[in-house]
């Protein structure tokens, strides 16, 4: 397996401001390697550490011990971010830009020459059927539009590794579909998908191999077949893979 | 240097876009206009007032702009998240603080070039000269100071979490810094040590910003500066400003921006 995204023995804490509080331990020496090409989903409950795992490979948060790496480089190093693409949960974007401002800059921060950045503008705002909205300022999109802008956004580098923090969150059945549509087509063009969701249904149709994470511990790793082995589905695999138990209706 | 030069054209549109600019413009240019309007005592050389009431609204006003414009980039990043794409593409924290510093100074600069255009013709409409040297030197002294303040700003905004702190802060300093820093020196001899010590070290370690403001030489017509002293404090100004960055990049470099 050609691994694209690795950690070994990730820990993060965050010190706490308040005098004589101990750090809280956001991971615990998390151990993952995602292999070119796999849509791998990322699970785990509320304040299980996905996103401070996320943060640690996009550079905003430093480890505190172990070691991240994409495509063989350390993520402290913002070359490691060339080849990727990220969509936030929400959309964190420069609300008085049009969409098709927005993408220009940052087709510049990865250095595409102005011909082809013309170029994957125009496309990417097609397949998020944003055309007729490009050049009207962000601020004036419903949540939806602005969702699609973000997902155009991570796409303008044509990235090799695409990093996506809840996709579908907020999005409509529609929305959805389409986000689903996206990840498909990027996996079928040999991309890689890292990406968390709560939603374990949509995990379940579209990714090869998947992560179980709880309270910064990595819990189970594997195909979402293996995982689901011997349950009813991934969603009841999750449940007891992480303790919950269910208690009787009275 | 391309992803530099892209920080900073958003910061410029931003401000273009708010529309604060051509607020203190207007605010500018009506002000001078009621000042020279009136003709005080019936004074033939009243237009030296005027002069000296414009260019110091042209200070406060890009003072203003700079101070405010700066204090907001990275607590409104932060604040509006939007620093997270931007930090996950292949741009270091060096390359943002840059970015906003150009941004910010290239956004002065344009409302410079229009505040200046601006008081040469209401000068030039009363006293039928073009003294485009003086002029070019008072701008471009006070676009030097005006990198300094934005800076220093910068490094503010990187440790107080509220634009409104910053400002306040930076406001007080560069007017402390005008007003009295070159005084400081004969301030110190009068006092007793070990407070003459401790001045006379603030004095020769602090930015003097009142070196760059040119008022006299325009208010008067008493001609230009030499240009080795123009070149000089560009350089004490580029110092100053390479300094601050760096301080403000140290900061940031570590911050951890997800609380």
């Amino acid at each position: 397996m050609n691994v694209i995204l690795k950690t070994e023995k990730l820990r993060v804490e965050y010190r706490s401001r308040e005098f004589r509080q101990a750090a809280k331990v956001a991971l615990q020496g998390l151990d993952l390697e995602v292999g070119a090409g796999e849509v791998f989903g990322f699970l785990g409950p509320n304040g299980a550490g996905k996103t401070t795992t996320m943060n640690v490979l996009l550079g905003f948060v430093p480890p505190t011990g172990g070691s991240a790496s994409l495509f063989g480089i350390d993520v402290r190093q913002p070359i490691a971010r060339q080849r990727i693409g990220y969509l936030p949960e929400q959309t964190y974007y420069y609300k008085f830009l049009t969409a098709e401002e927005l993408l220009r800059f940052y087709a510049k921060i990865f250095d595409i020459p102005s011909a082809e950045a013309d170029r994957r503008i125009a496309s990417l705002l097609k397949l998020v059927e944003l055309e007729h909205a490009a050049k009207r300022p962000i601020k004036s999109y419903s949540k939806g539009m602005q969702q699609r802008v973000g997902l155009a956004q991570a796409l303008i580098n044509n990235p090799d590794l695409l990093v996506l923090d809840e996709p579908t969150s907020g999005l409509d059945p529609l929305g959805r579909m389409k986000v689903r549509e996206i990840i498909q087509r990027l996996k079928n063009e040999g991309k890689t998908v890292f990406f968390s969701s709560h939603e374990l249904g949509e995990v379940e149709t579209v990714c090869d191999r998947v992560a179980i994470v709880h309270e910064g511990v990595l819990k189970a790793v594997g195909a979402v077949a293996e995982i689901s082995a011997g349950h009813e589905n991934l969603e009841k695999a999750f449940l007891q893979i992480v303790g919950f138990q269910t208690a009787p209706l009275p | 240097m391309n992803k530099i030069f892209a920080v900073a054209g958003v910061v410029i549109k931003e401000l273009y876009r708010r529309k604060d600019f051509y607020v203190l413009f207007v605010l500018t240019a009506l002000l001078t206009f009621a000042a020279g309007a009136v003709n005080f005592f019936h004074d033939e050389k009243i237009i030296r007032y005027v002069k000296d009431v414009c260019l110091l609204l042209i200070w406060v006003c890009s003072l203003v702009i700079a101070i405010v414009t700066t204090a907001r980039q990275i607590p409104a990043e932060r604040e509006a998240r939007t620093i997270f794409p931007l930090l996950a593409k292949p741009v270091s924290r060096w390359e943002v603080i840059v970015g906003k510093f150009l941004g910010c100074w290239l956004a002065t600069g344009i409302a410079l070039v229009v505040f200046y255009f601006f008081f040469a013709v209401i000068a030039s409409s009363r006293e039928h000269t073009w003294p485009l040297a003086t002029y070019l030197q008072a701008a471009w002294m006070q676009w030097s100071l005006l990198a300094i303040v934005i800076a220093m700003v910068m490094l503010g905004s990187i440790y107080f979490a509220a634009p409104s702190s910053t400002s306040t802060i930076s406001f007080i300093l560069v007017a402390g810094m005008m007003l009295v820093g070159g005084h400081l020196n004969k301030i110190a001899l009068q006092q007793p040590e070990p407070m003459q010590s401790v001045l006379a070290v603030i004095y020769f370690i602090m930015p003097h910003l009142e070196w760059y403001y040119l008022s006299d030489f325009v208010v008067y017509n008493m001609g230009s500066v030499p240009w080795v002293k123009i070149v000089a404090a560009t350089l004490y100004a580029a110092a100053w400003t390479g300094f601050f960055l760096v301080l403000a990049w140290v900061g940031f470099r570590h911050k951890n921006l997800t609380t």
